[in-house]
């Protein structure tokens, strides 16, 4: 079964991610993926994360795809014109590469090159939409083409945005424009998470609650002053907080197991941006039932 | 220069045959390519005589305030308020007039180095297909840092934008107009919006003729 299939299917699907390198070093990293690829049913390949300069998505989700690893190749609109976006996709489809999550992309000047130009001559919705019209046979102005690409298409949420009805309107929008599955942002916050759910949840698209695993306490108030969506109930801090350095991974693997046994019953999924700590997936899935 | 294209003619005498409108052309910039002749061809074969006003520089949000006096008590019951101006009028006066719908009538294809008073009030690119009546009246090129035109990215935190705190996100902004005016709806809706960016250059060629 692969990625679509298995979210068809109504079992739990585990998503991971694979933040390629700043230079050509990726081995170590396909590595680590082949180590947990029994545990995890797809890895997100990100694309310039945070706008900082690295290895491409494409390539990358390329040497999964030859190991037998399921990627999810993501693409941002921060660094293509519409040209070069629908030929990337063009690539993707005959590098063997079929889930695409579709970003808008951060904007440049939070990464390490803020002198660069941003493109953003598309946005999600209107990538997404692009895309669909490329699996129907046609680029973005009408022509034909030579060969039609097939696609799994996805999409990311924000379930802590305020407003929320903001992004559940734009989450609506992607849908109508081809988004088959959604990712979200790091969750921590359960009850709000359950009622964004259930306004959602009549949209019929699946999708993955997203967990980021909490590094220490000042990593996670880093995100609650700078990360949109993000809330980090003062408990957490707290434990995080009171652990001795060498128990932060264990305190930091209970806190995630908590939420996704939490998210569990909600969702179609689980999504773990693990930030670095691949090695502790398995853990955190095991703590977590699976 | 200031180049300013009236918008789909059709759509606009439509627009103009609504009852309860009210209609502001501005001839601020003297130098300008602006067409005062097709805007009261338009006006004459929508039957509006009455509810226009000529006025200048509706780019200052002083100059705006004071038309707003004038003509206070018929806006206070418009339904909508038609615009034949620049981007930057456009938008001051939906500052002014938050919970009516400000609609413009033109798309700005060139603004600069016009003679007459610099537009601090608001700031328009010039992108020459005027999206203000699906915005509310605020400008997502220039508010939004990315200029997204299908709402909003997911990285205002707190109203403001991803990339400086001290910028409202241009996008929470436009929401906030559009359920004021009661227009949130529009944000549901299911066509994608996508630049022509052909319409710059466009706009900068007919400068050079
Ligand atoms: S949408 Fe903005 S940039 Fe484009 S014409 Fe209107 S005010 Fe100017
Ligand atoms: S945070 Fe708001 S203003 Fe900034 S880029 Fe995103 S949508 Fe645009």
């Amino acid at each position: 079964m692969n990625f679509e299939e298995k979210l068809k299917s109504g079992k739990m699907v585990i998503t991971s991610e694979i933040g390629p390198p700043k230079g050509t070093n990726i081995m170590p990293h396909i590595k680590e993926a082949e180590g947990i690829k029994d545990k995890v049913d797809a890895f997100n390949v990100t694309d310039l994360q945070s706008s900082v300069m690295h290895l491409g998505s494409l390539a990358t989700s390329r040497l999964l795809a030859e190991r037998g690893l399921e990627p999810v190749f993501q693409i941002t609109c921060r660094d293509r014109n519409r040209l070069a976006l629908q030929s990337d996709l063009l690539s993707a489809s005959v590098l063997g590469i079929r889930n695409v999550l579709v970003i808008t992309g951060d904007h440049t000047v939070l990464g390490d090159h803020p002198q660069a130009k941003p493109v953003f001559d598309l946005d999600s919705v209107s990538l997404l939409k692009v895309a669909s019209g490329l699996m129907k046979g046609k680029d973005m102005v009408g022509n034909e083409l030579d060969g039609i690409p097939e696609f799994f298409l996805g999409a990311v949420v924000n379930p802590g945005y305020e407003p929320q009805e903001l992004q559940i309107m734009k989450m609506e929008q992607k849908i109508e424009a081809g988004a088959r599955f959604f990712q979200t942002q790091a969750v921590y916050d359960l009850t709000s998470f359950e009622s964004f759910m259930k306004r959602v949840l009549p949209f019929g698209a699946p999708v993955l609650g997203g967990i980021v695993l909490l590094k220490s306490a000042g990593m996670a108030k880093f995100m609650n002053k700078n990360v949109a969506g993000v809330n980090i109930p003062d408990k957490y801090i707290n434990m995080m907080a009171a652990a001795d350095k060498k128990d932060r991974p264990k305190v930091s693997i209970s806190i995630a197991a908590e939420l996704i046994k939490g998210m569990k019953t909600l969702c179609s999924g689980i999504h773990i941006m693990s930030l670095g700590w691949e090695k502790y997936i398995p853990d955190v899935l095991e703590a977590s039932g699976f | 220069m200031l180049i300013t294209k009236v918008k789909e003619r059709e759509k606009i005498i439509a627009a103009l045959r609504n009852k309860n409108i009210f209609v502001f052309k501005c001839f601020g910039c003297k130098e300008v390519y602006f067409p005062e002749e097709e805007i009261d061809s338009l006006l004459e074969e929508a039957g509006v005589k009455n509810r226009v006003a000529r006025v200048d520089y509706l780019c200052r949000e002083e100059f705006a305030e004071k038309y707003y006096k004038k003509y206070e008590n018929i806006l206070k019951d418009a339904e909508a308020v038609i615009v034949f101006s620049c981007g930057v009028g456009i938008q001051v006066l939906a500052k002014i007039l938050p919970d009516i719908p400000v609609i413009p009538a033109c798309d700005t294809h060139y603004i600069n180095g016009f003679q007459g008073l610099t537009a601090q009030d608001a700031d328009c690119q010039q992108c020459g297909e005027c999206w203000l009546n699906i915005t509310g009246g605020i400008c997502p090129i220039t508010s939004c840092s990315k200029g997204l035109l299908n709402g909003p990215c997911g990285g205002a935190k707190e109203g403001k934008c991803e990339v400086d705190k001290n910028m409202d996100c241009g996008w929470v902004l436009i929401s906030e107009r559009l359920k004021l005016l009661k227009e949130e709806g529009a944000l549901h809706k299911k066509s994608t919006n996508i630049r022509d960016y052909r319409l710059i250059i466009e706009g900068g060629k007919r400068s050079e003729e």
